[in-house]
């Protein structure tokens, strides 16, 4: 049995490690499914106890795993992938909520003693980090469907404090006091209630391009309620399990802030350096250019790069990328897309929904690969993007954006922004790309205007 | 083969740093094409805490129904966490399969 478990670890390692390479993936994904199923099946069996439990008990296991499968097998088919960052945030919480629960069972159906300290601190913490994980989760899903939340202000950022305060010294009470101060029960529970308020309350005020810090950071936490609860059933799968996970969304969290140029701290802190000084958008000198002369520019051009941004994936222009590409090819006219890592609302979003649109894997860049042979590309069009292409970050240290690594766009010799109005991106900085001389802005809805570019592309 | 084992604390603590080292070496280089695959397959194996929820379910005697009713809804949750988490993660990775053999074709 053990046995098992060893093969299902091993297993769970090799998988993630396969996920890792692109040519692998996909068996990875598979051996770290079966891995798991393995596991499962391994835990049942070994801690199935016939004289307290019977037949009704196996049932219902069987019953509630083969329902899960499905309600999850048809979540995963149903979900578009622009609303991945959407499920992975629900099924975090999902996993959350169950950790609460799970512990709330262990610490009211059977007592823990006062000599048990060590064993209770994991049972609070578990619940605790479980608790901040589902709400959290929950109140991210809700930012990510653009649902409307009382807006963050000082008094949440104060309360959120309060509260964090509050269990900390719990916990520490428990942990110290020489005697127990109050019934390990309603400690938990107590404690439980405050880490729900308090996941909550915490990514209240984190909003838009930070999204993709914050859904690693809530895989992560997510990973170490799977270390602690691997600590108190004393399950190596489930610690082991907990710690790659905790490791990915660690790694993730901190590379997705590094590509902000942003401290984790100052993210998950909800702030944002308000821009000081710099100029305003009125002073900028707009130059336009028409669908026409963007499909001839097009035309003429050899090599032609298209820098998505979550804007783009808005307005659902991906396939017309594809059929610009297309079109382009048959001219010999070659496109590349580059990708900012934090294009999207999830790390490698952007990827996934190029990859939708059937946009050959070979096309897509990312920034660190082109960004020092730029000045190669004749034409670089901008799709919804903003921030990520913005000058400013490089050489107006007034800018609030200052220091965030940008695709050097300005570098191309000829620069259309598609864009919808003069909006600015989320950071609120001025774009300076758009005074360059060699920048113009095509304005309208992406979709549609990649259309009329295809359509005027079939007469030249 | 009949041996069983338990883990004392320490040696709990001694997998924690050996796996946190080797969870950060199996993924220090990931391109960034694969970042949003390997999130939602990491979030499908953090379902794993269901493993407490499966433990609490085989061993309380049925008429304890309401730590049956609660732990069912916790290994509900977890599994459609696990199940949900893979099967989305295949999705993905089979697009970028197709792909590739569209590259190879063309």
């Amino acid at each position: 049995m053990e046995f098992l478990f060893f093969i299902a670890t091993l297993g769970l390692i090799l998988g993630l490690k396969f996920m890792g390479d692109a040519a692998k993936a996909k068996q990875g994904n598979i051996i770290a499914a079966i891995s798991v199923a393995v596991a499962l099946v391994g835990v049942i069996i070994k801690n199935y106890d016939p004289t307290r439990a019977g037949t009704i008990n196996i049932i219902l296991v069987v019953g509630l795993l083969s329902v899960a499968t499905v309600v999850g097998r048809v979540l995963a088919q149903r979900v578009a992938m622009t609303k991945m960052p959407q499920l992975v945030s629900v099924l975090n919480g999902m996993g959350g909520l169950a950790a609460v629960v799970i512990a709330l069972i262990e610490g009211i159906a059977h007592p823990i003693g006062d000599d048990m300290r060590a064993t209770g601190g994991l049972l609070l913490l578990s619940s605790v980090f479980g608790g901040v994980a589902f709400t959290g989760s929950m109140v991210a899903h809700s930012k990510l469907e653009g649902k409307k939340l009382p807006k963050a202000t000082q008094v949440h950022k104060v309360m959120a404090y309060a509260l964090l305060g509050a269990m900390v010294l719990l916990f520490a009470a428990y942990m110290l006091a020489p005697a127990p101060f109050m019934p390990f029960t309603s400690l938990l529970i107590l404690v439980t209630v405050l880490a729900l308020a308090y996941g909550g309350l915490f990514t209240l005020p984190i909003g838009g391009a930070d999204m993709p810090v914050l859904i690693c950071f809530l895989v992560a936490l997510h990973g170490l309620v799977a270390i602690l609860a691997g600590l108190f059933f004393q399950d190596t799968v489930m610690l082991i399990g907990g710690v790659l996970v905790g490791a990915i969304g660690l790694l993730l969290t901190v590379k997705m802030s590094e590509a902000m140029n942003r401290s984790l701290g100052s993210v998950l802190a909800g702030k944002f350096v308000s821009a000081k000084g710099g100029r305003s958008e009125a002073e900028q000198e707009i130059r336009s250019i028409s669908v026409v002369e963007t499909a001839s520019l097009l035309a003429f051009s050899n090599k032609v790069a298209v820098i998505p941004g979550y804007g783009m994936a808005v307005a659902q222009a991906q396939r017309e990328c594809f059929a610009l590409q297309e079109k382009l090819r048959e001219n010999n006219v070659e496109l590349h897309y580059i990708i900012h890592p934090v294009a999207g609302r999830m790390p490698g979003h952007m990827n996934v929904l190029l990859a939708e649109a059937n946009i050959p894997y070979a096309s897509v860049l990312e920034m660190s690969e082109v960004n020092n042979t730029m000045e190669h590309y004749d034409t670089v069009l901008v799709i919804g993007a903003n921030d990520v292409v913005n000058p400013a970050a490089e050489n107006d240290p007034e800018s609030s954006i200052y220091g965030m690594p940008i695709i050097r766009a300005y570098k191309a010799k000829q620069v259309v922004v598609m864009k919808r109005s003069m909006g600015k991106g989320y950071s609120g900085a001025v774009n300076t790309l758009f005074d360059r001389q060699n920048c113009r802005i095509l304005f309208g809805d992406a979709k549609s205007s990649l259309e009329e570019i295809i359509n005027e592309l079939k007469h030249i | 083969m009949d041996f069983t084992y338990h883990i004392t604390p320490i040696d709990g603590l001694f997998v924690l740093a050996l796996s946190l080292f080797l969870g950060f070496e199996v993924i220090k280089h990931i391109p960034a094409v694969l970042h949003t695959p390997l999130m939602s397959g990491a979030n499908a194996i953090s379902g794993i805490i269901l493993f407490g929820g499966l433990i609490q379910l085989v061993t309380t005697p049925p008429d304890r129904i309401w730590v049956l009713v609660f732990s069912s809804i916790a290994v509900f949750l977890g599994a459609v966490n696990i199940a949900g988490g893979f099967f989305v993660t295949h999705r993905m990775l089979a697009m970028f399969q197709v792909n590739k053999k569209d590259r190879k074709k063309s």
